[in-house]
């Protein structure tokens, strides 16, 4: 079943194109790799996912429904959920204020004051979340800006996370990970598809990709130039996608080392 | 993590304690220490009487500190807070005495004319992207100079009577200006601490980018704020008209100076994401009390700008210096 299909998505800067209209689509629970060299337009291509950035041309359809008109609250609100490779957290606001940024759930302060944002059960259900995850925080009360690059990225997925999204976007989640750290990351990518979440994930770490994904696009000069089933790929083949050709045998070589 | 709790011996238990109300520590020590020296150097620093005074020279520029508080907490800047508020001040006394219209139309035309002001910063910050640095020091300039056109540069004597009793009032001893301004204070706290609006202006300030990720429309955010600020400005110029009973067009002069100041010993951050109305009050209290002890111990008003000028940037090392210390960039 498609959840999400992107079709002849085109995005510009001013005189630069970045994206030439790309095809893209994604199965619930499915895990699709994202891949391409620097400048390939992968998180512009998300961001018109997420609707950071509104696509000059295409059409996008979440379960069949048109979503190019929607902000991105609205997005969000439909499930589409992205943890950015900046992590866009406010760091001098704590972990509860950050998961819930933007949907604070709300409550009558004395019986009759509304609109009073209920912080006790954001932070119940934020602990929750972090334990969930299985991670370690020093304090759920203090600026997430005080937090290790690990701890900081858990409230990012936390974020993303607890809304129960269909479609999760992430953007080199594991490019400043320590190595088990990452390992964890993937894992949580495998117990997100085993719940049904679809997952679109951005790495230049082949082998995570390769490890975790059932596909991989790969986005060369604004466009989707291969669409490759992981199972039936290997480094070779979506390192000469990426490449395009030339110099291949030296950068698969290198890949295959690293 | 080792306790780096700066100066003195708070540890971060106590530390928290006090901030869960959203204020910081050592602007309170700093208001107490500054009260008692002052009631130590001065035998008239005490009583019922100075300090419903300090309270009423704070009520002008403690509305317009929770206006900084709430622009500067979301990343942006209002330095037309002063001019504004004398703008504000002329078209209410302009209204009431010139056009000899009933005195909840002064009223009106003050908040009126403030956050018309604070709207077209506002629509030129978010469309125009000229930067609100820019923006409202232009607006400082045209609004003071509307001031003193609209006025022919004279000051406009006469209120009605209730208007002046907006100023001058003393219900159970209280003046209303003081009690407006307690009010409109415990408002904006509330409003900054516990709604979603409050969060999102602080969040929007710590990083656009998170804000606009999370969903929240950044812009009209910023266009609210900024009509907010006009808006409350306009509330200070009509305090400020009623209590010396004229449309002055200097009134505010360098107002905005004092109550960023206010705002940032409070606790806001310079930069945005941080800041609080309870916090911004004792800044405040901080600014009325120096500038009353200054007053009792006779010292020249022309010292008392330059003290003011060096609270600020004292406060803003602090604040810099403890952010530094706190968080990983």
């Amino acid at each position: 079943m498609t959840l999400l299909t992107l079709s002849g998505i085109r995005k510009s800067f001013g005189a630069v194109d970045v994206l030439h209209g790309v095809d893209l689509s994604v199965a619930a629970g499915e895990v699709v790799g994202l891949v391409g060299d620097n400048g390939a337009g992968k998180s512009t291509l998300m961001k018109t996912i997420t609707g950071i950035y509104r696509a000059d041309a295409g059409e996008i359809r979440l379960d069949g429904n048109d979503i190019l008109h929607l902000d991105p609250g609205q997005r969000r609100e439909i499930g589409i959920e992205m943890i950015y490779q900046d992590l866009s957290l406010a760091k001098q606001q704590d972990v509860a204020s950050n998961i819930f940024l933007g949907r604070e759930p709300v409550k009558k302060a004395f019986g009759f004051i509304p609109g009073i944002v209920d912080k006790a059960r954001m932070d119940r259900e934020a602990a929750t979340m972090i334990q969930r995850l299985g991670a370690h925080l020093p304090s759920i009360n203090r600026a997430v800006g005080s937090f290790s690059g690990g701890q900081q990225q858990t409230v990012a997925i936390a974020r993303a996370l607890t809304f129960n999204p269909k479609l999760v976007i992430m953007d080199e989640p594991t490019a400043a990970l320590a190595v088990r750290e990452v390992q964890s990351v993937l894992d949580l990518i495998r117990r997100l598809k085993s719940e049904g979440i679809a997952v679109i994930l951005i790495s230049h770490r082949l082998n995570d990709v390769l490890a975790v994904t059932d596909r991989i696009v790969v986005l060369r000069h604004g466009r989707a130039a291969a669409n490759l089933e992981t199972a039936k790929t290997n480094m070779n083949e979506v390192v000469a996608c990426i490449v395009g050709g030339n110099d291949m045998a030296a950068a698969a070589a290198h890949e295959q080392q690293g | 993590m080792a306790a780096t709790a700066p100066p003195g011996a708070w540890s971060r238990a106590q530390r928290t304690a006090v901030e869960r109300f959203h204020v910081r520590l050592e602007s309170l020590v700093v208001l107490l220490a500054l009260a008692a020296a002052m009631s130590i150097l001065s035998p008239f620093f005490l009583s019922v009487s100075n300090f419903l005074n300090i309270l009423l020279a704070t009520s002008t520029i403690g509305v317009l500190a929770i206006a900084a508080t709430f622009v500067i907490g979301s990343g942006g800047l209002d330095l037309s807070l002063g001019s504004v508020m004398g703008l504000s001040g002329v078209a209410g006394a302009f209204v009431a005495v010139n056009l000899g219209m009933p005195s909840a139309f002064g009223v009106l035309a003050c908040i009126l004319t403030g956050a018309l002001c604070g709207y077209v910063n506002g629509q030129i910050v978010t469309r125009a992207f000229v930067p609100a640095f820019i923006v409202t020091l232009g607006m400082l300039g045209i609004a003071r100079g509307l001031a003193l056109v609209i006025s022919g540069g004279r000051v406009i004597y006469g209120l009605p009577e209730w208007l002046l009793y907006l100023g001058q009032g003393r219900p159970w001893g209280i003046p209303v200006p003081v009690i407006i301004f307690v009010v409109t204070a415990i408002v904006a706290h509330c409003v900054l601490a516990y709604t979603r609006f409050g969060r999102h202006t602080l969040a929007l300030g710590d990083s656009e980018g998170a804000a606009r990720a999370a969903g929240i429309r950044v812009e009209r955010q910023r266009r609210i704020l900024y009509t907010l600020s006009g808006g409350l400005a306009g509330l200070a110029g009509m305090l400020f008209m009623a209590r010396i009973n004229s449309g002055d067009p200097t009134a505010g002069l360098n107002y905005e100076l004092t109550a960023i100041t206010a705002a940032i010993i409070g606790g806001t951050n310079l930069f945005g994401g941080r800041g609080s109305i309870l916090g911004t009050m004792i800044g405040a209290l901080i600014m009325g009390v120096l500038q009353n002890g200054l007053n009792l111990l006779a010292v020249q008003s022309y010292y008392q700008q330059m003290a003011i000028g060096a609270v600020l940037i004292l406060a803003v090392f602090i604040d810099q210096y403890q952010l530094r210390k706190e968080t990983r960039t």
